[in-house]
Formats: C-alpha cells, sequence, structure tokens
C-alpha cells in the first residue's frame, strides 16, 4: 500500500507525492509535491512549460504519470470511474467547441451526465451567458465561450473544480465577474484548483499559491507570504522639502511616526509598498532558471508537505486516519 | 466527520459534510436514455450542418444521376447497368455515411477538444459510441429511402419483391453499416490531425468504390482486383444489395455464379467484430500531440 493511500485525510483534496512525467527526453515533472486542502482556492503559477497543464491533467485524469502518489478525492485519478468523475468539475485549456448547437442545448445535455446536475438554465445565468442562450455556440466571442466552458464545468455541482487559466483572452470588466463567480463557487464550498498566468488573478483569488518551475514545486505560500514578501522590507516614499524621498526599512511604521511628527501632520505623498507578487514571483522562477533552485525555499516546501497535514501549527488536530481511499 | 477549523479557509467557506462525501456514486445511469439523447444531439449536430448533409446525402443521389444517366447498355440477363449502378451506389452510400463520415468527423471533434470534454464528464464512454452508430442508423436508412425515391420512379429499378428480399435488405444495411461506422471509428484514430483526415481517408473510400463493384462491373474488373476487393466489406454489400435489387437469374453472372449471402453475411459479420474490437483497442479522446 502507497504511504499517500495509508494516511488518506478527509480534509485533503488533493494529495501529490513524488509526481513525475517525462515526454521522450523532456522532464515535464520531475518529483513534484502538492496537497490541497477541501474548500481552499489554491493557484498554481509557473512559466510556459514549467510542467503546470501536465500536472493538472494527471490530476484530472487526462493523462497517465510515469512515478508517483497522486490521491484527487480519496481516489486515483490514473483509474478514473464515473462516480469520480462526477464529483470533479473541469475546465480545460482551450475550448471543446461544439458544431452547429446552442448554448442551452449544450449545457442541458450536459447536465444529463451528472447524478446530481444543477439547473442548466441558472448554471447559464450565473457564468453571464443568459442573453445568449439561443445563440449557437460558434457565434460566441472567445471569453462567453470560456464562459460555457466554466458552466459545462460546474453543472455537475463539483465537490473539486480545476481551472486550467480560465480567463485568458478575458477583458477586466469580465475578468472581474468571473473571479466573483469563482468566490461563489469556493463559498459554496467547492475545491479550486487554479492555473493561471495573472498575478493580479492569484492574488485576488487564492488562499494559497504555489509557484511551480522546472517541473518541481519551488514554494507554496498564501499569496501575501510568497517568498518571505510579508517579512521582506519595506519601501517608505514621501516628498520632502528637498524633493522624493525613498527608504527601504524593517520597521516602516516606526519611520512614518517620525515622519509624522516632522512634518507635524500628513506627510506629502506618503506611501508604504512590500515587493509585488511579480517580483517576488519573477525572483523565485529567476533562481530556479540559474540552477540555485532555492533549496532554502523547497525545504520549506518539503516541510509543508510531510507535516501530518498542510500546515500544522495553524490547524490544531490531530491527522485523521480513514478508510475512505480504499473504500 | 467532526468539522474542525480551516486554517486559511473563512469558516463559511468550509466544505459542508454533505459536499465531503461522495455523491451519486451508487446511482445507476440510465444508458439507454443517454443513449437515445446523444443520437438525437447528434442528428441535430448534422443537420445543421449544411456541408455535412451536402457531403453526405446528396452526393451519391447526385452520383447517382450522373453515372444512372449516362450508361444504360445491357449487361446481361436483362439488367441495364443502371440497375447495376443503383444498387452499388446504395451500398456505397451506406459506406460513406458510415466509414467516411465518421473517419472525417470524429478527428476534427477530437482536435476541438469535444472528445476530451466528454471524458471529463461522468457520461459512460459508450453513449459517445452509441450515439455515433444511432446516428449512421437513421442516416443510413433515410439515405436507402432517398436514393430508391430517385431510382425507382426514374432508372427502372424495383422495390424488393418478396419478403425474403427485403429481409436481405434489411440484414445487408444493419450489418453493412455497422461493419463501415466500427472501421470509421478505428480510421478516426490514424491522422494526426482533422486537417489530414480527409486526406487519408477520402481515397480509401473511393479506391473500394472502384474495386468493389460500384462505378465497373465486378466481373469486368481484372482478378486480382477482385480478390484485393474481396477483402473488404464494400464487394460484399454491393453483392448483397444485387441480390435484393436484381433478378435472381443474373445471380448466375456473379464470380461465384450466385449471389452467396450466406457468405456476405459471413465476411460484413467477420469485419463488425474484428472493427470493435480494433475500436474498442485504438480509439483515443486525446489528440496525439496530447500524449
Amino acid at each position: 500500500m502507497d504511504t499517500v493511500t495509508a494516511t488518506v485525510d478527509p480534509d485533503v483534496a488533493i494529495a501529490v507525492r513524488g509526481l513525475r512525467k517525462t515526454y521522450g527526453d523532456v522532464i515535464a515533472v520531475a518529483g513534484l509535491d502538492l496537497t490541497v486542502q477541501r474548500g481552499e482556492i489554491f493557484a498554481l503559477l509557473g512559466p510556459n512549460g514549467a510542467g503546470k497543464t501536465t500536472t493538472v491533467e494527471i490530476l484530472e485524469g487526462h493523462r497517465q504519470r510515469d512515478a508517483g502518489e497522486v490521491l484527487v478525492l480519496g481516489q486515483d485519478p490514473a483509474r478514473p470511474d464515473p462516480a469520480w468523475r462526477s464529483r470533479v468539475g473541469i475546465v480545460l485549456q482551450g475550448t471543446g467547441e461544439f458544431e452547429e448547437l446552442r448554448v442551452g442545448e449544450v449545457v442541458e445535455h450536459f447536465a444529463r451526465f451528472y447524478p446530481n446536475a444543477a439547473d442548466p438554465d441558472e448554471v447559464i445565468d450565473r457564468v453571464g451567458l443568459g442573453a445568449k442562450r439561443r445563440a449557437l455556440t460558434h457565434t460566441l466571442s472567445g471569453g462567453q465561450r470560456r464562459r460555457l466552458d466554466v458552466a459545462l464545468g460546474i453543472i455537475g455541482r463539483p465537490e473539486l473544480l480545476f481551472l486550467d487559466e480560465p480567463t485568458t483572452g478575458f477583458d477586466p470588466e469580465a475578468r472581474r465577474d468571473f473571479w466573483d463567480l469563482i468566490r461563489t463557487l469556493a463559498s459554496d464550498g467547492t475545491t479550486i484548483l487554479l492555473t493561471t498566468h495573472y498575478l493580479g488573478e492569484a492574488e485576488e483569488l487564492a488562499d494559497r499559491v504555489g509557484v511551480i518551475a522546472g517541473g518541481r514545486m519551488v514554494t507554496v505560500a498564501p499569496p501575501s507570504e510568497l517568498g518571505g514578501r510579508a517579512e521582506q522590507d519595506a519601501t517608505v516614499s514621501w516628498v520632502g522639502p528637498d524633493g522624493p524621498k525613498s527608504v527601504r526599512t524593517a520597521t516602516p511604521t516606526q519611520l512614518v511616526a517620525k515622519l509624522q511628527a516632522e512634518f507635524g501632520g500628513e506627510v506629502p505623498r506618503l506611501t508604504v509598498t512590500r515587493p509585488t507578487l511579480e517580483d517576488v514571483y519573477l525572483g523565485l522562477i529567476g533562481h530556479d532558471r540559474h540552477g540555485l533552485a532555492g533549496h532554502d525555499l523547497s525545504g520549506h516546501d518539503r516541510e509543508e508537505m510531510t507535516g501530518p497535514d498542510a500546515s500544522p501549527s495553524r490547524r490544531g488536530r490531530r491527522p485523521v486516519r480513514s478508510t475512505r481511499g480504499s473504500a | 466527520m467532526t468539522t474542525t477549523t480551516q486554517p486559511k479557509i473563512p469558516a463559511d467557506r468550509r466544505p459542508s459534510p454533505d459536499a465531503a462525501s461522495p455523491r451519486g456514486g451508487g446511482q445507476r445511469v440510465d444508458l439507454a436514455r443517454l443513449g437515445a439523447r446523444q443520437i438525437v444531439l447528434e442528428l441535430r449536430q448534422f443537420a445543421r450542418s449544411r456541408e455535412q448533409v451536402m457531403f453526405t446525402i446528396l452526393f451519391p443521389v447526385i452520383m447517382m444521376v450522373i453515372f444512372g444517366s449516362i450508361f444504360d447498355a445491357e449487361i446481361g440477363a436483362g439488367v441495364t447497368y443502371t440497375q447495376y449502378f443503383v444498387s452499388g451506389m446504395i451500398a456505397s452510400g451506406l459506406m460513406v455515411t458510415g466509414f467516411q463520415a465518421l473517419a472525417i468527423q470524429i478527428p476534427i471533434e477530437r482536435d476541438r477538444g469535444v472528445l476530451k470534454r466528454y471524458r471529463s464528464t461522468p457520461m459512460p464512454r459508450s453513449v459517445y459510441f452509441i450515439g455515433k452508430v444511432g446516428m449512421v442508423v437513421v442516416l443510413a436508412v433515410a439515405q436507402v429511402v432517398l436514393l430508391l425515391a430517385v431510382a425507382v420512379p426514374f432508372f427502372d429499378v424495383s422495390l424488393p419483391a418478396t419478403g425474403a428480399r427485403w429481409f436481405t435488405l434489411a440484414w445487408v444495411i444493419l450489418l453493412g453499416t455497422t461493419a463501415c461506422t466500427l472501421t470509421g471509428i478505428v480510421f478516426s484514430s490514424l491522422p494526426k490531425t482533422s486537417r489530414s483526415a480527409t486526406a487519408i481517408v477520402t481515397p480509401v473510400a473511393l479506391v473500394l468504390q472502384f474495386i468493389s463493384g460500384v462505378f465497373f462491373v465486378f466481373t469486368q474488373l481484372p482478378s486480382w482486383m477482385q480478390q484485393v476487393a474481396a477483402l473488404f466489406p464494400l464487394k460484399w454489400m454491393c453483392q448483397g444489395m444485387r441480390a435484393v435489387f436484381l433478378p435472381d437469374a443474373y445471380g448466375a453472372q456473379e464470380p461465384a455464379g450466385g449471389y452467396e449471402l450466406g457468405r456476405v453475411a459471413l465476411v460484413l459479420a467477420i469485419w463488425c467484430v474484428l472493427g470493435l474490437v480494433l475500436c474498442l483497442a485504438t480509439f483515443r479522446w486525446t489528440r496525439r500531440q496530447d500524449g
């Protein structure tokens, strides 16, 4: 019996250890670890070719792995059965375009495949396609097609939803609407695994972010803490009598208090900034590119992966052993 | 299960015990209902696609009208070339509907990600195939009706006169269409992309039509060509159709001196089994480059 199966935790939606996949000579995924809690929104970030889509497709049961232990909702996705499929929603990268069918027809048709499907009309409204119900799918715009993809991903009321680069090609307003939809789904208890190129999207939505580079998980952390972001020095900027000034400091509050005293009230054009997610992210994948693959980071990562659960210090509960995985 | 405090997830977003338990695992999916819905969906897509209607349904009719109008010499036993050609064209229409249409249509669906999307759902795999086979059977029957509707008044072909002939017509349609549909599905996994599908499939279908006794009287073909054709279903489907539409006397003109209905059934059945085995072993739900 493999170790992941032996320690099935009903609060863990996805458990991956030592995942490997090669295509010929190309190593797409090189020993990747990942744990996603139930109810969590988890974002996978990484440059093109980092192994994101390969990883997600293995988790979705669309691709076979070469090695590693994988449990998704307590089952091995390499042998997907209809009952498991009905609990997993998938929004693939790139649309599956139906010929000559109307939006409503496609959604209604797919609803019949699920034992506990949502109301098709409600789902169509929810993804913002209410006005397009009778439109043929090939007349939809790129963003509208993506919404149809999402509708088909959530029509079965999944416990776990995979979203592979869901908002590529959206305009900013459509992206905002989409984020609201994802938050609503998450608030209903749906676990969401998202891959994205947009750091803002990860920061906006995700409880935790995993950065993949070179087929490995480089780090896992809440967006605000990624790469030690929260602990890094802040930059305090203001406009003094001699012009703009900027100071990097570990104690910005002290500095601001001092400035307040100096100016006797408002400090002109005061800002306090930390490194952006993008700064941190580029640093992380840059490390990897130079072969330094942050050993400190992956060490931190491993600690998080191999604990009784993903974040033992904050959970205050004993690891649960369960037989659900083999049931 | 006991609900415990989740670390980073707000309390209102904790999964409910209900959501955490597997749902619907034990529910039986009504295969027949899903299959019927899939057939309706396929037919709806087909009917709305003008190129497909033209290519699959009308093309054989047009070919029949052209060839039937040009050649009308008698070829023996009081049978005209037109009559011979019409029976071959009916068999050929079944092949176009089953083999050619599916071998081209399925790669397109695979490229567009439609197949992968079906695989993402709990839909039983067989529902997809039921949909395709059902569509082909409906189209095949429609095809035969349409060809006969033109052939009977204009090309001196009469409807089967006896119950036995109607029965032959029914099983030749059934076995022939099934064999062609299954081999069409097998073929659909060969081309790398949907663009190369047409290039691979069209010549195969065309060559078979030339060597199987559709455009030319079979017995006039070189014997090596007859032997090659005898390996494939179309030759036997044409022979079966001749048994339905041509006089019994013409059977003496066949290579074996008769219509050999038993052998027709046997060869078509072997192709059905072979097609099914290959179809199950080789079908790909994802594009080749997807691994």
